[in-house]
């Protein structure tokens, strides 16, 4: 879908991998802030950051959440950067079938950064604020884009829900709940 | 619903191969909190003194604290409680790193492990699913070498694993759990588990931790990081560099070891060498580990990295904390470079850095001065160093003279004779201690020593400062913002408190300043050791965030349990007495309760036996260090009392049987 242009402010998180230390303060504090009610539980399982971290080969790499996708990648990258050999998908944002990261652990709904998203808005994203070694570092900057329309949590959800059971299937199925519901 | 905790411990009988998952009593939560608080009712409960620690029936507990897996920074510590092969008391070393809050996520408060498993095998535990798998194919195998090993056959790259080395399989009494990052290394924890033929327990967790009330509790985690900001950006002047700061002494980051090295002892704690620290070495020893050092890295949801990745050329890489960076270079009057080098190769066995280099030390000087002579020491390699590295082979083996020194300084004393007791100079409680000798004795220092249970100085002391500053402006500066006290009276503790005449050491603080700053000391200590925070935030160090006015309220936002200061000093005092009701019970008596002779040149005979009995009276013990039974009537802890009184501990009026000689000369 495409829209008019328009400036929007660009979100970036610079990710300075030689200044993490491996914490994961980060996971913690984005489960804890996205749980229902906020703040009442907390589990990194839930983050939409993950660090991948192996201390023995010096690897440490916190990702973020970004788009579901329903396969997966048809070839694997592996990358090696300063002589330290990284792990297929190290660096990728998707939640996608291969691996349990961006998942929600019991219903497999993909999970994607939000930017914490919130009502006011963070002075700066929660992973950010917890970081205190500087490995992730908040900044704005305004861009001149084409307005696209963007796909919402609910719907990102469904749709991974439609390709796991169908979409006659959900559909059944929320029939299903609003009658019990209603009864 | 139950908050912080998740109410569930697993059993694990492993003569059986039995896998149990147990609610647990909410109302012991209230008495003891968790942690080391519930580990020591469950040691007393279940693991009576005939029990020894090479038993089937010896219980080998892995907790994880009560608050970890919340938010709370720096909450981590898993606390491993047993018998001790060594002291034969109860042990209750800890260990940070990433394992008790992944076992938090995975449902369990708890791992209980009891029996003793046919073959090696390893514990699995992946949320609901628990099972118990064969590991002969690692036997031998090195701690992280395990770890990696295990990672890889489960495809598990998160899961979070404690492993022992050679040094636990074959029951080495100062064999250490090794967790990557993190240790519990004091007392032979990695002996017992090796005893009941457990190779690692593995675990990954994805389950939720709730807490009581979320936006004060979050608000309190936001105060601690905030206090942990203010804290980084205005060390404390005038004291060493590895207490100017926050997080377990920062070994990995500090340089300047010119404090460590010229006044901690060389060799087998003997050899003190005053201008050690010159420009050259300064400059070597930098070199060494700038060179060696990959990264500083933290434990789980802690920034304050106190660790760090060390690859020595030529070696794998492995992960060092604290003060073994100085241990085995001390202990054999070397250099930098082999005490990282060797402490690789001790690190993959699962040894304790405290223990280890003395005990190797010890036997070297004892070689030296013709008791052990060319049959003990068969092969022994001529160069300095390569001998270090010879006696670790032998002693994690247990072969020929190894299996002598695998038991400890005092231990191996015993067995070898011909005078070698005096070569075991520096053990309390049969445990070897920092390498310290000193010039005039300490008052606090002299109670904490005689009294940690925890039998390290390390894991009693903070919060009060070592020493005083020299002028009164300093003192008036330290006190201003001092909020960490519980009373008002231990700023005028330190404000009087001068390095000279009459208000210096050892008559003052006096003895009863010396009781009150001793137990709130202590009291730190325990209250992490039950919430699993780690004592570099919270005990150790100079003005940390967490407190005794603070932690009361984690306790009840996070807990829901309702709490305030008063509540949770007795409940401290609780758990703490029935530390030492499972101490008092296996023997120890006042007689145990001394440093080693030589710590201090100065000795003041009356003055300890003054400080010892008030010190004593203060806790409630009777004159032999037994909890009375009115203290333990207060605390809620009769079934004690009880059971004191039928094995004659405690008579009905109270007192203990005449001539009670205690652990050291009844065993
Ligand atoms: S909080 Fe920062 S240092 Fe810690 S793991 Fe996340 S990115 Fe790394
Ligand atoms: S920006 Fe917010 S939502 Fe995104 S990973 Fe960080 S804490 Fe989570
Ligand atoms: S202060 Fe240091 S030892 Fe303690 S939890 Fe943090 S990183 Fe670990």
């Amino acid at each position: 879908m495409k829209g008019d242009k328009k400036t929007k402010i660009v979100k970036t998180i610079k990710i300075d991998v030689d200044k993490c230390n491996g914490c994961r303060a980060c996971e913690v504090i984005c489960s804890a802030f996205h749980a229902t009610p906020k703040y009442s539980s907390n589990n990194p399982a839930r983050a939409r950051i993950r660090v991948v971290r192996d201390p023995l080969r010096d690897v440490y790499v916190p990702v973020y959440a970004g788009d579901h996708t329903v396969a997966e990648c048809a070839g694997r990258d592996k990358y090696t950067i300063d002589g330290k050999e990284y792990d297929e998908c190290a660096f990728c944002r998707a939640s996608c079938p291969s691996r349990d990261d961006f998942k929600e652990p019991d219903s497999g709904l993909p999970l994607k950064c939000d930017m914490c998203e919130s009502d006011p808005p963070l002075d700066e994203p929660l992973c950010v604020q917890w970081c205190l070694a500087d490995a992730l570092v908040y900044e704005e900057r305004e861009e001149e884009v084409e307005e696209e329309v963007e796909q919402d949590e609910m719907e990102a959800g469904l749709e991974a829900l439609a390709t796991k059971y169908g979409l006659q299937k959900i559909m059944d199925t929320v029939a299903r709940m609003s009658v019990s519901k209603s009864a | 619903m139950r908050y912080a905790e998740t109410g569930f411990n697993l059993e694990v009988d492993l003569t059986r191969g039995n896998i149990e998952r147990v609610e647990t009593d909410p109302r012991d939560t209230e008495l003891y909190l968790g942690g080391l608080g519930t580990n020591a009712k469950l040691l007393w409960d279940r693991v009576p003194p005939e029990v020894e620690a090479f038993s089937p029936d010896n219980l080998l507990i892995f907790a994880a604290g009560l608050l970890c897996g919340t938010p709370a920074t720096g909450c981590n510590r898993t606390i491993v409680s047993t018998i001790s092969p060594q002291t034969k008391l109860m042990a209750f070393s800890m260990m940070g790193g990433f394992w008790a809050p992944e076992l938090k996520y995975a449902g369990y408060d708890k791992v209980v492990l009891r029996g003793k498993s046919p073959d090696l095998v390893y514990l699995w535990i992946n949320n609901d699913k628990v099972e118990i798998r064969d590991a002969s194919h690692l036997r031998g195998k090195g701690a992280n070498e395990t770890a990696v090993l295990i990672r890889e056959e489960l495809n598990e790259p998160k899961a979070q694993v404690a492993s022992i080395g050679l040094a636990g399989e074959n029951r080495v009494f100062f064999a250490s759990i090794e967790q990557g990052r993190s240790s519990a290394s004091r007392q032979g924890l990695g002996a017992v588990m090796g005893d009941k033929n457990l190779k690692a327990i593995v675990v990954r967790g994805t389950r939720d931790i709730n807490v009581a009330r979320p936006e004060e509790y979050m608000e309190l985690c936001n105060e601690v990081l905030e206090y942990i900001k203010f804290r980084n950006e205005n060390p404390i002047p005038g004291v060493m560099p590895i207490l100017t700061g926050l997080g377990s002494p920062q070994e990995m980051q500090v340089h300047d070891e010119k404090w460590h090295t010229e006044n901690f002892m060389w060799g087998n704690s003997r050899v003190r060498r005053k201008g050690f620290w010159t420009d050259e070495i300064e400059r070597a020893w930098t070199e060494t580990m700038e060179s060696m050092r990959t990264r500083l890295i933290s434990c789980y949801n802690c920034p304050m990295k106190c660790g760090a990745t060390i690859s020595p050329p030529g070696s794998p890489t492995y992960m060092m904390k604290c003060f073994s960076k100085l241990t085995y270079t001390m202990a054999a009057m070397s250099d930098l470079d082999f005490g990282l080098k060797i402490a690789q190769r001790a690190t993959e066995y699962g040894l304790d850095g405290f223990s280890t280099p003395q005990v190797m030390a010890f036997a070297l000087e004892l070689y030296e001065d013709g008791i052990l002579t060319d049959d003990d020491m068969t092969g022994i390699p001529s160069g300095n160093d390569e001998r270090f590295f010879w006696l670790l082979d032998r002693i994690v083996r247990r072969e020929g003279i190894g299996d002598v020194l695998a038991d400890g300084t005092y231990w191996a004393a015993r067995k070898i004779g011909k005078g070698a007791e005096a070569y075991a100079h520096n053990t309390i409680k049969k445990h070897e201690q920092l390498p310290l000798k000193l010039s005039m004795l300490n008052p606090i220092y002299f109670l904490m020593y005689s009294t940690g249970e925890k039998i390290n100085i390390t894991q009693i002391e903070g919060q009060f400062p070592q020493a005083p500053w020299p002028t009164r402006e300093e003192r008036e500066e330290f006190v201003k913002d001092w909020i960490q006290v519980p009373d008002e009276r231990f700023k005028q503790y330190l404000l009087d408190w001068e390095l000279r005449g009459e208000n210096s050491i050892p008559y003052y603080p006096t003895v009863e300043m010396c009781c009150d700053i001793v137990d709130w000391q202590e009291r730190m200590h325990y209250i992490d050791d039950a919430l699993g925070m780690c004592a570099g935030l919270s005990s150790f160090p100079l003005k940390p965030p967490y407190h005794i006015h603070n932690y009361p309220k984690f306790i009840s936002a996070g807990a829901g349990i309702e709490m305030d200061e008063e509540k949770l000093t007795q409940a401290t005092r609780r758990y703490r007495t029935l530390v030492r009701a499972n101490n008092i019970r296996r023997g120890m008596r006042r007689a145990d309760e001394k440093p080693p002779e030589n710590h201090w040149k100065k000795r003041f005979p009356e003055l300890e036996k003054e400080l010892l009995d008030t010190y004593y009276k203060f806790k409630g013990w009777n004159n032999d260090g037994i909890p009375t039974k009115e203290t333990l009537h207060e605390l809620d802890l009769d079934y004690v009392a009880e059971e004191f009184v039928k094995r004659g501990i405690l008579t009905e009026a109270d007192e203990s049987p005449k001539e009670d000689p205690g652990q050291n000369e009844s065993k």
